[in-house]
């Protein structure tokens, strides 16, 4: 195929899995004649007919909702959310339905089902187009939650989804959606719930995912000129959540990071600095450290470069995993009550 | 398969403001009826599953009182609506229950005790679902109504011509969900039958703080489809009126809502106490239109039920509650190991070492 984007990969791998399989079926907002916002559903309306991929009402839980019938009777629903923040309506079947469906059933109903989530920052949109949602589809037992990185992930990795005997919430990068590679397709890239590393390095390992993922090798490069190796692995299954290939870099080079574009209170990173310490402690040089977006709604389009993770941000980061004990709390100290125990009766000394 | 024409949908006539009869409160024919009544054999066939069902959540209520079950919700009462529905699904139909609709499971063959796996606290759905084509009984309200249209548009897609019927209550008619998937159900014509059950309450709260609608059949008016409004306590007509919709949607006609108006007897769960919101007169007022007596004198008076008869089915109900009481106390409760067994289709590592490290925690007691 040549130089293609991410979102042509995409387009192309709903393509071949629709002429692969009758009972695949693409449908969601604008998906048919407009071939979706992001043109992800290019064509493909024309060219397998408007029973294959068409246009549902505007109704996120609708959406899902269908789905969650259609996949019980054999089809393969392959959905599209909008935009991250559009899919919250649809968030309770998500999780009390899609997510459940095989357990609820003892198994006896599976869910071959898969939702497109195009998520994140960085394309100036206005609010509610660029929330980074995964933490709460990670959580959620029962889905596989997975984002691509490269064009050739994109492709292999959706037609994988498509396959999944799993619901898969498939989280699209919407700001590399026109990021372009080399890719020959049909092809298939490694497992889709495998990490991959990215980038080979020695003295500190950056885990990113989706949209960060380009970010992280730009700051290895740039780390390089100062003289650090750096390794990046991109995770590309945040549930199931790869410890293998992670733990065995982060023994290696004794030093990890990781980076998303989500804010970072409970937020995934939260996750994988906590398995990475339990693998990893005895080889650690440093605590594991995050670098996400700050804990704020996501900011408005002429503000969110300060709110997104840049290289600069990762570069004192990987200097901050150098440890030297430099660490102070984040806090405000304690708000001043000048004569606390005056409010506390109950307290001994109040008392004396 | 969807509506193509570029001619305006036909408007769909209005609901009757008084409910659809084909059996009075007295268990005396309705004159002039607008549908045609089931036939005979079909009319013992309600009044004997309304007996078994109605002695089935009587033993369930009772089982939930001795906890032995976790918690039961009764649906004495709604008899009529409960059987009239489902009895009216053809084999290959889909049922969408909720937790309320055991008796309608009972109704469609389901084991009773596989019934209440889910009320005992054994597994969130006891039954095999894709072998009596019901879904699994749904708990958040109206989640479940856009599962059927889904599966109803599949089934088309793959030219099998299945319908659902989706049992909800009129609470659940003011959630999203029920929105979205009457609108969806209308766009897509799809053969899904909505019977709401109108209770007249919702937990707590009286179907008058719940909707403003003169009925609740009303609001398919504005999804462009056809309502109707129905004596939830005559089961000949919700069979009636649920078999006609079910056999329009297939015939490509779409989507129907019924309300049928009917009362909850009992309380909302066992756990319940319904003195705190309502009038106990209006619940003696509803239990003397009792939907499986006004069956039963209908069938004496024309001569389709004698005393024999009649002694058999309740033979046959004391059975099954009798079997169920044995079985609930008796049958094997389930192991903690399959707690990992239906997650994902294989497991993750994640799963199968925590599935070993709960094996090791029972070994060692
Ligand atoms: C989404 C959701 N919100 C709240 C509840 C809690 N809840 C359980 S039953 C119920 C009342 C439902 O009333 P109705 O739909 O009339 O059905 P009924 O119980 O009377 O059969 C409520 C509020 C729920 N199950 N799901």
């Amino acid at each position: 195929m040549g130089e293609i984007s991410l979102a042509r990969a995409l387009n192309q791998a709903l393509r071949d899995a629709l002429a692969h399989d009758p009972d695949v079926l693409v449908y969601g907002e604008d998906v048919g004649r407009l071939g979706g916002v992001f043109r992800v559903t290019d064509g493909l309306a024309s060219e397998f007919g408007s029973e294959r991929c068409f246009d549902s009402p505007i109704a996120e839980a609708g959406i899902v909702g269908t789905a969650v019938g259609m996949a019980m009777y054999g089809q393969r629903p392959v959905v599209e959310m909008q935009f991250d923040a559009f899919a919250y309506p649809a968030f309770e079947q998500i999780v009390s339905h899609v997510s459940k469906m095989r357990n609820r059933t003892r198994g006896s109903v599976e869910l071959p089902l898969v939702i497109r989530i195009p998520y994140g920052g960085g394309i100036g949109a206005v609010e509610h187009h660029a929330d980074s949602s995964e933490a709460y589809y990670a959580h959620t037992p029962g889905l596989r939650v997975v984002t691509p990185a490269t064009p050739a992930d994109g492709y292999s990795m959706l037609r994988e989804a498509v396959e999944a005997p799993d619901p898969v919430i498939f989280l699209e990068p919407k700001r590399r959606y026109w990021n372009t590679a080399e890719v020959e397709t049909p092809l298939r890239t490694e497992p889709m719930e495998q990490a991959v590393v990215r980038r080979a390095g020695e003295d500190v390992t950056l885990l990113a995912y989706g949209p960060m993922v380009a970010t992280a090798l730009e700051t290895a490069e740039a780390a390089n000129e100062t003289g650090r190796s750096v390794e990046v692995i991109d995770l590309r299954s945040l549930s199931p959540f790869d410890d293998t290939t992670v733990a065995a870099s982060v023994r290696r080079t004794g030093r990890a990071l990781v980076v998303h574009e989500a804010s970072t209170f409970g937020g995934y990173g939260a996750e994988v600095a906590s398995r990475v310490t339990e693998a990893c402690f005895h080889y650690l040089e440093a605590p594991v450290l995050r670098v996400g977006g700050f804990d704020i709604p996501y900011p408005p389009p002429a503000l969110e470069e300060h709110h997104l993770p840049h290289v600069d941000r990762i570069l004192d980061a990987i200097d901050r995993l150098q440890w030297e004990s430099t660490w102070v709390p984040a806090q405000s100290p304690p708000p001043e009550r000048p004569d606390a125990t005056a409010q506390h009766p109950s307290r001994p000394e109040a008392r004396a | 398969m969807k509506r193509t024409d570029e001619q305006p949908a036909p408007v769909p006539p209005l609901p009757s403001l008084e409910p659809l009869r084909l059996v009075a409160p007295d268990g005396s024919r309705v004159s002039g009826p607008a549908f045609d009544s089931p036939d005979h054999s079909t009319l013992v066939a309600l009044l004997r599953a309304m007996v078994i069902g109605q002695r089935f959540d009587n033993q369930a209520s009772t089982l939930a009182r001795q906890g032995r079950l976790a918690v039961y919700p009764s649906s004495r009462g709604q008899e009529a609506c409960q059987v009239g529905g489902t009895l009216a699904l053809a084999q290959r139909d889909w049922l969408f229950p909720t937790y309320r609709d055991c008796v309608s499971l009972v109704s469609r063959g389901v084991d009773p005790v596989e019934v209440l796996t889910l009320l005992r606290g054994d597994w969130h759905s006891g039954y095999d679902a894709e072998t009596h084509r019901c879904a699994p009984q749904c708990t958040p309200l109206a989640t479940n109504a856009s599962h059927a249209v889904g599966l109803t548009y599949a089934a088309r897609r793959r030219g099998e011509n299945a319908a659902a019927l989706v049992l909800m209550g009129d609470g659940a008619t003011s959630e999203g969900d029920a929105h979205e998937a009457y609108n969806f159900a209308a766009v897509w014509n799809t053969p899904v039958v909505f019977l709401i059950q109108n209770n007249h309450w919702a937990i707590s709260v009286p179907v008058r703080e719940q909707s403003a609608a003169p009925t609740l059949a009303h609001k398919a008016l504005g999804y462009g489809m056809r309502g109707y409004h129905v004596d939830g306590n005559d089961a000949a007509a919700v069979h009636a009126v649920v078999s006609h919709a079910l056999a329009e949607g297939r015939s490509g006609a779409g989507p129907t809502i019924i309300e049928a108006r009917t009362y909850r007897r009992g309380p909302h769960t066992n756990s319940d106490d319904p003195r705190r919101y309502r009038d106990e007169d209006e619940a003696r007022q509803w239990a003397e239109r009792d939907p499986v007596q006004r069956l039963e004198t209908l069938l004496r008076a024309e001569g389709l039920l004698d005393d024999g008869e009649m002694e058999r089915i309740e033979a046959q109900a004391e059975q099954v509650a009798s079997r169920v009481r044995e079985r609930v106390a008796t049958d094997g409760r389930p192991t903690p190991s399959e707690l990992f067994s239906h997650v994902y289709g294989s497991a993750p590592a994640l799963l199968a070492r925590q599935r070993q490290e709960l094996l090791g925690e029972i070994q060692e007691g």
